[in-house]
């Protein structure tokens, strides 16, 4: 069975107003991607969604109204249930008798640097890696993705395992387990799109008109990427700050009593029937803030493609 | 020479057991649940929780216990006889048992499957019980038959030992003295723990890897009338809130695992399930070891200073009250137990001024292991702020247990939280609380001793305790058990923190006597002596 | 072709070493003693060691991964430390339920996530495409926990339309891999998404569109078949993700997958076990890549095998 493929979209050769290299690239147009962004009623929801939970995180020690260690004896009931959301707590509490809006405040601060400088570091890993092997093939690129292959079939949470039991646990050490381990989807699916997009006619045309592997890899693989990127970056935000729970579970990650938003659903997960408050409050944060992603992300994306201009 | 003839009339044996409180019917098949797969049913092997019960149906020893009580009564042994010295001990085996497949068993079974698990090449966890008879430091290394143990004729087994030990008879109705036939052991080889073949009350019918373990009415059993069930059938890797929910269903008998945290307010907050939950205590204490080699806790000020800045009944709270405070490291239903001793008073103020006269006012910053599955993360981060309140800063290290394990036999951690790998007793003795937690013999590396504490004067009272045999001294032995336990206190090298109680949900269907569904040794259900009412 | 193949199975034997080796040592600097676990609570140090000898654990480490090798070889995966039986028998019972499952989730997964991707990218920037894009992100967020025990909770206990877990039937299957289908579906219909809407504005569905094909053939004859290609990648990860993923969702349902014999496994250092799984989960996973790159240019010709 194969497929016909007739003519091949070519970024490149799409009607409409063409950018000026010199301004619309992704580098030198800074100011301007940010003021079209800015413009952008939904990306500004996004921005400022991202802007309340770095601020969280930030100034949790002003804005947290408890110490997000602190057991409440009146956080609990006799039975030593956990008290639905009120007057005095606010998100309710957890099932030591702890504040959850204090706890997800302080939380923010090791979520957001999972979800984004740790699954950052991911994405920029797999990009690269699938780009060198999808681009420039060769033995470096075959190397380069049997060590994917290698990586993906590896247990990564004994490797984790290892780690919490060998080292002091800390948020910089499961953030290295994050990246070391989710690079490898990217790098696969980054592959196979940029192995199809090298083989299409216009990269040839582009090569036989002297085009420099920069000018191609900037101006037609990464653009065609883009999509994809966006989609692995804001869902892994997600996935990332949940599987730091799993991390932090095994002892790699932060330790008890310090919180984040995935290790609060996890302690929490068994009791949502009887409080659902300690999951579903925190799952629509870790929600909020990839969606909020997403929102920037696709709008960026929209500027900054060039077969996507002046549409929505 | 003392004889003790036991009861041969097994119908007077049974009148006394809380089994037959009501009267029992006869037929049907029980169904019980477990999040963890079953690993093995050879007696000698198996050492978990839920297989420990599964086994006892299988299999039986010398002797056993009372139906849903700590009493030792006579099993595959019919009498038995002690020597003065208490360094004999004689039994009549009890005639035309028979194995499941059909053989009847003899002294020569009982001989070969003792010298089976002293064995090295059989790698039984259970072989250091067997450790008082004689010949077991040449026969625990190169395998040879014990010098100790014979079978004079067909119906009759000596023991002989090399010091008195007062745990004998325990050790004797420990499931890893247990009799297995050697012709299905040898015939089935490693594979004897899938392929079980025994004399109890129940043989195995079915076992499919990975879902569920059929257990058969064994109609030759040499108690008549039991066992009651035809059939019970235990399935694994069902999660303890499904397992929960199926027995709300009427689809489960027994969740094995119990009521999750999550659950338990709402089961016993309903009058109507509630009704089927029995409550009862277990041979189980959960405390706080320190390493008393190590500074700080090798200054007895700090460690009473931890014993005196624990509120256990806000720990408690935090497990939804399923535990009593505990203040000693025997729990209240274990003989020996002291109980007109008050323990370290919760006292802030007090283990502030115990730290500052150890010079450590300031407090200081030290490390806890815990277990990492719920509730112990919990429970750890309870004692955390407790200990924050006196000054000493404890980080939490949740590790999976083996983790744990190894960092406390390693001597490596300051604290550990007992929970999810506490003692619980392998038999209901005092002594079973002493030797590898508290002994010196386990405070080497890898040993089970994790505070790594070794009291010499102790140790020789704990020998003193267990070489008193004369069942008219064992008021006697309790006490130098109790004196024993004091001592320990004494040095505190454990914050004892509770004692768990146990609670068990059953179908409204299932009938017998509480103590059958909270038996102390056999957990979580005594299998042979439960029924279905219907 | 042939040679390919040859070639890449050739590499997936390397992958499969060098997967087995990487564990073998982090399972040998593991501070966790399977002897101590072996030796239970009540042993003595001889009795510890004597074990290790008989396991060969006392050995250099090259000794025994030679050991390890030169027994796998021969097909033999060793025996349990703790339940004693082969590794072999252990996995061969529960593979088939895994397998099972897995394809039933991820036909599940491709249902849900195409569909859902297909449609928001036919409405794009509507109402429509943004609420599906919204539960494209809340079945990512999801603890699976949550999910399944909810699924479970109202379709099982509340309605009873399945069974409250089990294997056996297809109606125990279902559940399960709805489940982890509406988990995976999120991944699934955002890549579908945008990918068609990059296939949607290539020049050849304007060709089409202007030869005056209908709507319907333009979609299902041109633009999903192109768009399907990153799909098709995604599977092979998907049952890496699978496999390392499955645990929670199969002890929800007691379905007797390997999930649980290896998170029993790790939790007490059952190294022959964890071995076995970790060889066969990776075997899965490198087959799952091969696999999907010798589609890849079924679908889109223009792609090379190298």
């Amino acid at each position: 069975m194969s497929v016909a493929a007739p003519t091949s979209p070519e970024p490149g050769t799409q009607p409409g107003p063409q950018p000026d290299p010199q301004q619309a690239g992704p580098i030198s147009a800074a100011p301007s991607v940010l003021r079209r962004l800015l413009s952008r009623k939904l990306a500004l929801f996004g921005l400022f969604i991202i802007l309340i939970c770095v601020g969280g995180a930030v100034f949790a020690r002003w804005l947290a109204p408890f110490d997000p260690a602190e057991q409440f004896f009146d956080g609990l009931t006799i039975e030593g249930s956990p008290m639905p959301p009120g007057p005095v707590y606010w998100f309710g509490t957890d099932l030591l008798g702890r504040d959850l809006l204090s706890r997800l405040l302080y939380g923010a601060q090791t979520s957001l640097i999972i979800g984004i400088v740790a699954n950052g570091a991911a994405l920029l890993i797999g990009t690269l890696v699938g780009v060198t092997a999808g681009y420039f093939r060769g033995l470096i690129g075959a190397g380069l993705m049997r060590f994917t292959d290698l990586m993906m079939a590896f247990p990564a949470l004994l490797l984790a395992i290892c780690l919490a039991a060998i080292f002091q646990p800390s948020l910089w050490i499961v953030a290295m387990v994050i990246a070391c381990v989710n690079w490898v989807q990217t790098a696969r699916v980054v592959y196979t799109q940029t192995s199809s997009l090298a083989e299409r006619d216009f990269i040839a045309a582009e090569k036989t008109l002297g085009a420099g592997h920069g000018r191609i890899l900037f101006r037609h693989i990464l653009p065609h990427l883009m999509p994809t990127l966006i989609v692995w970056g804001t869902l892994g935000i997600s996935t990332t700050v949940l599987l730091e729970a799993t991390l932090s579970f095994l002892g790699v990650g932060v330790q008890p009593p310090t919180p984040s938003w995935g290790n609060i659903i996890f302690e929490n997960q068994t009791w949502f029937q009887a409080a659902p408050w300690l999951v579903f409050i925190p799952g629509a944060v870790i929600l909020l803030l990839a969606l909020a992603f997403n929102l920037v992300g696709d709008a960026l994306r929209d500027i900054l493609d060039p077969t996507q201009q002046g549409r929505d | 020479m003392k004889k003790l003839i036991l009861s041969t009339a097994l119908s007077a044996m049974m009148a006394l057991s809380p089994a037959l409180a009501e009267t029992p019917v006869h037929g049907g098949n029980m169904i019980v649940t477990y999040k963890d797969d079953v690993a093995t049913l050879d007696p000698a092997i198996g050492y978990d929780w839920q297989n420990w019960s599964m086994i006892k149906s299988v299999f039986d020893g010398l002797m056993d216990y009372e139906p849903g009580t700590t009493t030792l009564r006579p099993g595959l042994a019919e009498s038995y006889e002690i020597s003065e010295d208490g360094l004999s001990y004689t039994f009549k085996l009890r005639p035309g048992v028979k194995f499941h497949n059909g053989r009847e068993m003899t002294a020569e079974d009982v001989v070969w499957s003792i010298n089976r698990v002293v064995n090295p090449a059989t790698q039984s966890p259970g072989q250091g019980f067997f450790a008082m008879i004689e010949g077991f430091d040449a026969s625990s290394v190169d395998g040879s038959p014990l010098t100790g143990v014979s079978a004079p004729d067909a119906g009759t087994v000596v023991f002989k030992l090399s010091r008195p030990d007062a745990t004998f008879l325990h050790v004797m109705a420990l499931n890893f003295s247990y009799v297995v036939p050697k012709e299905a052991v040898e015939a089935a080889g490693a594979d004897f723990g899938k392929q079980p073949v025994g004399t109890g009350a129940f043989k195995l019918a079915e076992w499919t890897l990975g879902q569920r373990l059929v257990f058969e009415k064994n109609a030759d059993y040499w108690i008549p009338g039991v066992p009651y069930l035809d059939s019970f059938t235990v399935e694994v890797g069902q999660e303890p809130v499904v397992a929960l929910l199926r027995a709300q269903n009427g689809e489960v008998d027994v969740p094995g695992d119990g009521i999750p945290p999550a659950k338990f307010t709402e089961v016993m907050g309903d009058p109507a399930q509630a009704a089927n939950v029995v409550e009862g205590g277990q041979l189980h204490t959960g405390y706080i070891t320190m390493n008393v080699t190590a500074a700080p806790f090798d200054k007895v000020e700090v460690r009473r200073a931890v014993n005196m800045a624990i509120n256990k009944d806000r720990i408690i709270q935090v497990i939804n009250g399923r535990a009593v405070p505990a203040n000693q490291p025997l729990p209240p239903s274990m003989p020996g137990y002291t109980k007109d001793y008050a323990g370290y008073p919760y006292d802030v103020e007090g283990a502030k001024a115990l730290l500052a006269e150890a010079g450590l006012a300031d407090g200081f910053e030290t490390e806890i292991y815990v277990m990492n599955t719920d509730p112990n993360p919990r429970i750890a981060q309870a004692i955390q702020q407790d200990l924050k309140a006196i000054g000493i800063t404890a980080n939490i290290r949740s590790l999976a247990q083996a983790n744990v394990i190894e960092a406390g036999g390693a001597g490596q951690a300051p604290m550990i939280w007992s929970g999810g790998m506490a003692w619980i007793a392998d038999f209901p003795d005092p002594s079973n609380f002493y030797g590898p937690i508290l002994g010196c013999g386990g405070a080497v590396e890898g040993g089970w001793n994790w505070s790594k504490y070794c009291n010499a004067e102790l140790d020789a009272l704990a020998a003193k305790a267990d070489s008193t045999v004369d069942p008219a001294k064992a008021e006697e032995r309790l006490k130098l058990w109790s004196d024993t336990y004091m001592g320990v206190m004494e040095d505190a090298p454990w914050a004892p923190v509770f004692n768990e109680q146990r609670y068990t949900m059953k179908s409204p269907r299932m009938g017998g006597a509480d103590a059958l569904y909270v038996d102390p040794v056999s957990i979580p259900v005594n299998y042979d002596y439960v029924y279905i009412k219907e | 072709m042939a040679a390919y193949i040859l070639r890449r199975l050739v590499t997936a034997a390397l992958i499969l070493l060098g997967v087995s080796f990487i564990t073998f040592v982090l399972l040998y600097v593991l501070p966790a003693d399977p002897v101590r676990q072996i030796a239970g609570r009540s042993a003595t140090p001889e009795t510890v060691e004597s074990i290790r000898r008989q396991l060969g654990l006392d050995q250099p480490l090259v000794v025994q991964y030679g050991n390890y090798l030169w027994n796998l070889l021969q097909g033999d995966l060793g025996r349990s430390y703790l339940q004693k039986t082969e590794v072999a028998t252990l996995i061969t019972a529960r593979l088939p339920a895994t397998l099972l499952l897995m394809v039933a989730a991820i036909f599940c997964e491709l249902v849900i996530g195409l569909t859902l991707g297909v449609i928001a990218a036919l409405y794009r920037g509507r109402a429509l495409d943004n609420v599906l894009m919204l539960s494209s992100f809340v079945t990512v967020s999801a603890p699976q926990f949550v999910v399944a025990l909810l699924l479970l909770y109202v379709f099982s206990v509340q309605l009873g339309w399945f069974p409250i877990g089990g294997y056996g039937t297809f109606s125990h299957l279902v559940l399960p891999a709805v489940t982890l289908g509406i988990l995976g579906s999120g991944w699934y219909a955002r890549i579908m998404r945008s990918s068609m809407l990059d296939v949607l504005r290539a020049d050849f569905i304007r060709t089409a569109r202007a030869k005056g094909l209908g709507r319907g053939r333009i979609i299902l004859g041109h633009a999903i078949p192109n768009a399907i290609l990153p799909v098709i990648a995604m599977i092979g990860i998907d049952i890496g993700m699978f496999m390392s993923g499955i645990v929670v969702v199969e002890s929800v349902f007691g379905w007797p997958g390997i999930g649980q014999l290896a998170w029993q496994a790790i939790q007490r250092v059952d190294i022959p076990i964890i071995m076995g799984v970790t060889l066969i989960s990776a075997l899965a996973i490198v087959i799952g890549n091969l696999i999907a790159d010798l589609i890849s240019p079924l679908i889109d010709p223009r792609i090379k095998l190298h």
